[in-house]
């Protein structure tokens, strides 16, 4: 597998929505450097024909009635949320 | 003996014969807490109104002679992953710092069916990642049993509170370990059902395949009482098992013969502890003068369950921390440039180190090119530490093992070195992925005097078998009842 460098750290944060220092960014680069290099052992094993295992209950798309219920109060939601207005959640401008 | 010593199903007896009441049990419990929680730091929040209403409530129906739950008027603490209406809801990080949540988790929903008091909610690894609890936001909290060493993590509060008397019993949560660890460290009795045995609706979710709500308690009994409220089918929670929930009183039987235990030769392994070791052997050898049958056996591909739950839980976590963005709930960092800005500074500011971490691992392993490498490469090899366990328990009915490979370490001790620290689990996360049940009781104390757990786990749903070798144990010594001098 290979070695994580500075700029996949950088885009990866991107990815995630973080930002780091230059010196946060040094940091998790030799940290996860480190945590994949262990992760590496996986490796060692021969996986060519074992099926995945994503969920260990051998249940398949759980499905109910589809009635409709009272969910929670719009004003209980909102309050909280950072910054609500006139029933909505407030951002900052998307459009320009 | 204060009330706050007694276990839950002694206090039940006295709240029915009517020689207590449940408000007087509620302000022994506070009163402890005002002893020694300066010391111990187990708690976010305490919820003395709420407690004491319901304890009031709980008197009520004792006083009139009604049929009462076994839990009603029993103080209980939450770990603060556990939605709790109208109250912090903090997951130990700052960016949940303002949460009040506006829904109960169905554990409590089910909790105030019992009739249960809320003492409060506890301290926790910020979203549960840790087995130290000292990646909390807000406090350290200290083992009770040695006040330089960490409980355990990432329940280290729950824990904590129920072994320094400051709660009965405690709701915890388990991921990758995160019960059964700090109740092996602190010398309590700890719980991780079968996943899918109790509702995840209202547990903040950390890693969804493997998160997992269980009770943390001073005995097996009380252990039991605690399955028997919590578990269930939820239509909140589609991965909530459609299955019926026995009574887990019925399992409480002092007796193992006939039954098969398996010791994992894997589980023993250079770096353990030699005191654990033997305390651990010495609890074997006790099971099996009282009747049980115990062989080897072999789970192969133990010694690479951390790299695949270092995957599997980070991928997940990625994902389910993707809503900390700063627009529906929590923190907001100010001064944004854009929305985009918004989420970077909120995200960078609310998370600490540990969660950045993994959300960086677990983004990484999913991301265009890496995929496969990484999440199926994992996902592939969980299905070989399953079926390891599928194969032990053709043979046996029970895995016996310590839970933990060393006792509780200083304080700082691992904080600087990441991987050291996912180490801690080595034991643990293996039937984490595996989704079984699995228990912690304590089996013994260091010459130092900190506690040596037991680990005894099952095949998925078989919490039973789990109870009946644990009681039997628990019948042949007192570890449970030594308590550490606070």
């Amino acid at each position: 597998m290979a070695t994580i460098t500075t700029d996949d750290v950088k885009h990866v944060a991107n990815l995630a929505r973080l930002e780091f220092s230059e010196e946060e960014t040094q940091q998790f680069t030799h940290q996860l450097a480190r945590i994949l290099d262990y992760i590496g052992k996986l490796n060692e094993l021969d996986t060519t024909d074992v099926p995945p295992t994503s969920h260990v209950l051998p249940i398949r798309n759980v499905v109910k009635e589809d009635v409709a219920e009272p969910s929670y109060d719009r004003d209980l939601v909102l309050a909280t949320a950072p910054a609500a207005e006139e029933g909505h959640f407030e951002v900052p401008q998307v459009i320009e | 003996m204060p009330l706050y010593e007694l276990t839950a199903h002694e206090l039940h007896e006295k709240l029915k014969a009517r020689e207590i009441t449940s408000v007087e049990l509620t302000q022994s419990v506070y009163d402890r807490i005002g002893a020694v929680e300066e010391k111990i730091q187990g708690y976010i929040t305490l919820t003395q109104d709420i407690a004491f209403e319901q304890a009031e409530a709980a008197d009520v129906g004792f006083q009139r002679g009604d049929e009462m739950p076994p839990l009603a008027g029993i103080p209980i603490a939450i770990k603060d992953v556990i939605c709790t209406k109208g109250v912090l809801t903090t997951c130990g990080s700052k960016i949940l710092g303002n949460f009040v949540s506006p829904y109960d988790a169905t554990v409590m929903t089910k909790l105030h069916q019992q009739g249960a008091v809320m003492i409060g909610k506890t301290n926790m690894d910020e979203f549960a990642m840790g087995s130290s609890t000292e990646n909390s936001a807000y406090r350290i909290t200290r083992n009770p049993w040695n006040l330089e060493t960490i409980p355990g993590g990432s329940s280290g509060g729950s824990v904590a509170a129920v072994a320094a008397d400051e709660a009965i019993c405690s709701l915890g949560s388990d991921t990758g370990g995160s019960i059964r660890q700090p109740a092996a460290l602190c010398g309590v009795v700890g719980m991780r059902p079968t996943y899918g045995r109790v509702s995840r609706f209202g547990l903040v979710a950390f890693a969804s395949s493997l998160d997992q709500i269980g009770p943390i308690s001073k005995d097996v009994t009380d252990c039991a009482l605690m399955l028997n409220a919590i578990c269930g089918h939820d239509p909140m929670d589609s991965t909530a098992a459609n299955l019926p929930v026995p009574d887990f009183t019925k399992s409480l039987i002092a007796d193992v013969k006939g039954i098969k235990i398996g010791i994992p030769k894997e589980y023993f392994t250079e770096g353990m502890d030699a005191e654990v070791e033997a305390s651990v052997r010495h609890a074997i050898e006790l099971l099996r003068s009282a009747g049980a049958t115990v062989e080897e056996i072999s789970l192969p591909h133990t010694e690479y369950a951390i790299a695949t739950y270092y995957i599997i839980a980070p991928a997940e976590a990625s994902a389910n921390l993707a809503r900390y963005d700063g627009v529906r709930y929590g923190f907001r960092a100010e001064n944004a440039e854009d929305l985009i800005d918004m989420y970077k500074k909120t995200r960078s500011q609310g998370f600490g180190e540990e969660v950045k971490r993994r959300i960086m691992l677990g983004t990484y392993a999913l991301s265009s090119g890496y995929y496969d490498a990484y999440y199926l490469k994992a996902q592939k090899v969980r299905t070989l530490i399953k079926s390891d366990f599928d194969k032990a328990f053709e043979k046996v009915d029970v895995v016996v093992t310590p839970t933990s490979p060393t006792p509780a370490f200083k304080i700082g001790e691992r904080t600087a070195d990441p991987l050291q620290m996912y180490l801690s689990d080595v034991l643990n996360t293996p039937s984490s992925l595996a989704g079984l049940p699995g228990i912690s009781i304590p089996c013994g104390l260091t010459q130092s005097g900190l506690p040596i757990g037991l680990q005894i786990l099952a095949a998925p749903f078989e919490e039973e078998k789990i109870l009946r070798v644990a009681y039997t144990f628990e019948q042949h010594t007192d570890h449970h009842r030594w308590k550490p001098e606070l």
